[in-house]
């Protein structure tokens, strides 16, 4: 296996400086380091490998929309070398049977560490816990468990399944979605819902969920995680549960902190998704959220759907948005630029922080001698018109087409090898991966 | 004038007021031996109706015909859609066999959007109702029977003109589209509910709001009554029948408590004990029935402005409009 050096890029945005690696480690952190490959960093910033804990790779049941392989080549494309596959399959993914396998699809493609998520419940289904602990134990070793696309709406269920992964060092990340205040939901309930005739999806179906599942990990001490955050009131309820010293974490996506509810004006139903796009307010509101530490982490959610179930009437569309490909940069022009959050701060947020909370113990490391070679190189100067066309993924359902995005990925390295160079998707030369 | 009719805040006040001036002609022609003008020969209009909506399809399919063009109606049930057909497939199909015009009904809001702003069909797209969003043509045959009683004169607006809108709000798109064309067209328009039938953030719309039917009725030039779906009547948006209709029907005593110019008027099709009593729907301040007969002449300026109007009005006049 070759050795690399990285000459001259600015490490988590700081000064420029040369990392060299090898083997699959980081190998020097200095200057005048030297390679078998040597890649010209100027003007570039180094960043941990990305990590999401919100992927949708909809394999096993719907690879007409995305495979393991092809989410993980988006997911590297995007600077990702570690994602979290949603549990909400076909079949959904509730036995250690179906994580195994879509585990080891995500090695045996080796373009990103695949860890899947477990369902809380049978089925989605919201009545009985899923084997939960058969799923921590298995191969995939399971540490984060949502029924994502629903809420565990029963609070005893809710409150079991908190309990109950504590035995294993479990994290419950709730969708929260109160299911009778948003029957129907098509938007954000606000004057636009009222005006365009669409079922409303309140705030406070989101905050009222959210409300009751921190009280309820305090009570029994347990770790919660929340998905998706969308509202300025969801906001106010972690940064008063973090007070109180709950062990509750949240994200946020992309398109929260970018989109607002004023492009639903369109009935284009590519800006339709769950948790709905917000009031400009809540919008200001969360990347308040995330720059204050609130917000401890930015997912994407990417969710692809085939064309014709985004190319019909609104009512009619499935939710969900694209988002791999397109994170950094979105956080770039809503954070990095705003001079919210330095690169270092993107790191903790994109990386570090996302893997801790997924208990993945080589993925979000500090970029140290010693360390997995998990490495992004972004350009931050660059700038791109995006092109729903110009993807890994095989959907193509993504809201940000035709906006100028800034930055983009050069390269990508997972534990040494790179899945991108110049900016190009790149076979990895063996599945070394499996075993790890 | 516009290209499609896909809402009632589409039209300004001079294209409104000029669909209510050519309806006023072409209401006559209804009246005629032979109903019919040649205005439209060699058009193809599509009746598009994705719900079931006799009343509204009859007289869309009516005003075409009346201007001699050719009419496809299309109706939902027991076709390709129930076999999954999607709406891009159906309008594409349509463009294929060459439709001048796609009058769409469909249960889901926006609908007639998509269809005009994707580009899967050429031909204008008129609103026929989608969802609980809007019901452009509804508004321009009520505001075309005010016109008729409160003011009389072609070419005016509705001015200083006081008209309530009682009942379910929320789901109705025939309230947001009137609400639209009302203020466009320079009358007062006040929605009566109880609360949790108006939609959230109504206080951005251009209208005022009350809980007290009794007492929006003292100063109203028009009492517009909204049908009650039967659905909603179990769905905990009031507390029963007996105490909607007691709050927020109208009945006899209430028709005694507006001025004596004052009209009734209902979408239709009316629940008769319910938001409206048999007398008064019966009454001769009721305009209900000639709602429906204005609704062809309205429907009939529509189509003659979107589809004539192409063609260029002296050709149109020549055919013998004026």
């Amino acid at each position: 296996m070759s050795s690399y050096v990285i000459r001259g890029a600015r490490l988590l945005g700081n000064d420029p400086v040369d990392i060299a690696f090898a083997d699959g480690v980081i190998t020097g952190i200095g200057t005048g380091l030297d390679g078998d490959e040597v890649i010209d960093g100027t003007g570039l910033v180094t960043l941990p490998g990305l990590v999401d804990l919100h992927t949708h790779v909809r394999e096993p049941g719907r690879e007409d929309a995305e495979t393991v392989l092809t989410g993980s080549q988006a997911a590297a494309r995007g600077g990702f070398t570690c994602v979290h596959a949603m549990a909400n399959t076909s079949p959904v993914a509730d036995t250690a049977g179906v994580v195994e396998q879509v585990w080891r699809l995500g090695r045996e493609g080796g373009y990103c560490d695949v860890q899947p998520v477990g369902a809380v419940t049978v089925g989605l289904q919201g009545t009985q816990l899923a084997e939960l602990g058969a799923m921590a134990d298995s191969a995939a070793g399971v540490k984060v468990f949502s029924d994502d696309g629903k809420c565990v709406s029963d609070a005893v269920l809710m409150r079991r399944a908190l309990e109950y992964v504590k035995a294993f060092d479990g994290v419950i990340a709730q969708h929260a979605q109160e299911p009778r205040l948003t029957e129907g939901a098509q938007m954000n309930e606000g004057p636009l819902s009222g005006e365009l005739g669409l079922v409303g999806w309140p705030a406070v179906a989101e905050e009222a969920i959210i409300a009751r599942d921190v009280l309820l990990a305090e009570h029994v001490g347990s770790r919660l995680h929340v998905c998706h955050l969308s509202t300025r009131g969801s906001v106010e309820i972690i940064r008063w549960a973090k007070s109180r010293g709950i062990d509750v974490t949240a994200e946020v996506t992309p398109h929260h902190l970018l989109l607002s509810d004023d492009l639903v004006r369109s009935y284009d139903p590519i800006y339709k998704v769950n948790p709905p796009l917000r009031s400009n307010d809540d919008v200001e509101a969360v990347r308040d959220g995330l720059a204050d530490g609130t917000i401890d982490i930015v997912a994407t959610d990417h969710a692809p759907h085939p064309m014709e179930d985004k190319e019909c009437e609104w009512s009619a569309a499935a939710f969900g948005m694209l988002g791999l490909e397109t994170a950094l940069s979105v956080v770039q022009q809503t954070m990095v630029d705003t001079g919210r959050l330095t690169w270092e701060q993107v790191a903790q947020k994109m990386s570090a922080t996302p893997a801790e909370i997924g208990r993945v113990a080589n993925q979000g490391r500090p970029l140290a001698v010693g360390e997995p070679a998990n490495i992004v190189l972004v350009d931050p100067a660059a700038t791109r018109t995006i092109d729903a066309r110009d993807t890994a993924s095989l959907s193509r359902n993504n809201p940000y087409a035709g906006l100028t995005l800034p930055g983009e990925v050069v390269a990508t390295f997972l534990r040494g090898r790179p899945t991108v160079r110049d900016r190009v998707l790149v076979t990895p030369l063996s599945t070394e991966g499996a075993s790890a | 004038m516009i290209k499609n009719l896909l809402s009632a805040g589409d039209l300004d006040r001079t294209d409104a007021i000029r669909i209510l001036d050519t309806a006023e002609e072409l209401l006559g022609v209804a009246s005629r031996p032979i109903k019919k003008l040649p205005t439209l020969r060699g058009r193809t209009v599509v009746n598009l109706f994705f719900e079931d909506s006799t009343r509204t399809r009859i007289s869309f399919e009516a005003a075409a015909k009346r201007l001699s063009a050719d009419v496809i109606n299309f109706s939902a049930k027991g076709s390709s859609v129930s076999k999954g057909e999607s709406l891009k497939d159906t309008a594409l199909t349509l463009q294929a066999m060459g439709a001048d015009a796609v009058i769409i009904r469909h249960h889901s809001s926006g609908a007639p959007h998509r269809l005009a702003q994707a580009r899967w069909t050429k031909g204008a797209v008129i609103n026929a109702g989608d969802g609980t969003h809007e019901h452009p043509t509804q508004a321009l045959l009520d505001a075309f029977t005010m016109r008729r009683h409160l003011v009389g004169s072609t070419g005016s607006d509705l001015a200083g003109k006081k008209i309530t809108i009682v009942g379910d709000v929320l789901h109705s798109r025939v309230a947001r589209s009137n609400a639209l064309l009302l203020h466009t067209l320079g009358a007062h328009v006040t929605l009566v509910a109880p609360p949790t039938l108006l939609p959230v953030g109504v206080d951005h719309w251009p209208v005022e709001t009350s809980y007290d039917l009794d007492a929006s009725l003292e100063d109203a030039d028009a009492v517009m009554m909204l049908r009650v779906q039967a659905e909603r009547m179990n769905a905990s948006y009031f507390p029963s029948a007996r105490e909607y209709s007691r709050r927020y029907g109208l009945d006899t005593a209430r028709l005694n408590r507006l001025p004596d110019h004052a009209i009734v008027m209902h979408p239709g099709p009316m629940n008769r004990g319910m938001e409206i009593t048999a007398d008064v729907a019966d009454h001769v301040r009721s305009v209900i029935v000639e709602q429906v007969t204005n609704g062809v002449a309205v429907r009939m300026a529509v189509l003659y402005l979107l589809l004539g109007g192409a063609a260029g009005e002296t050709e149109a006049s020549e055919e013998g409009l004026s």
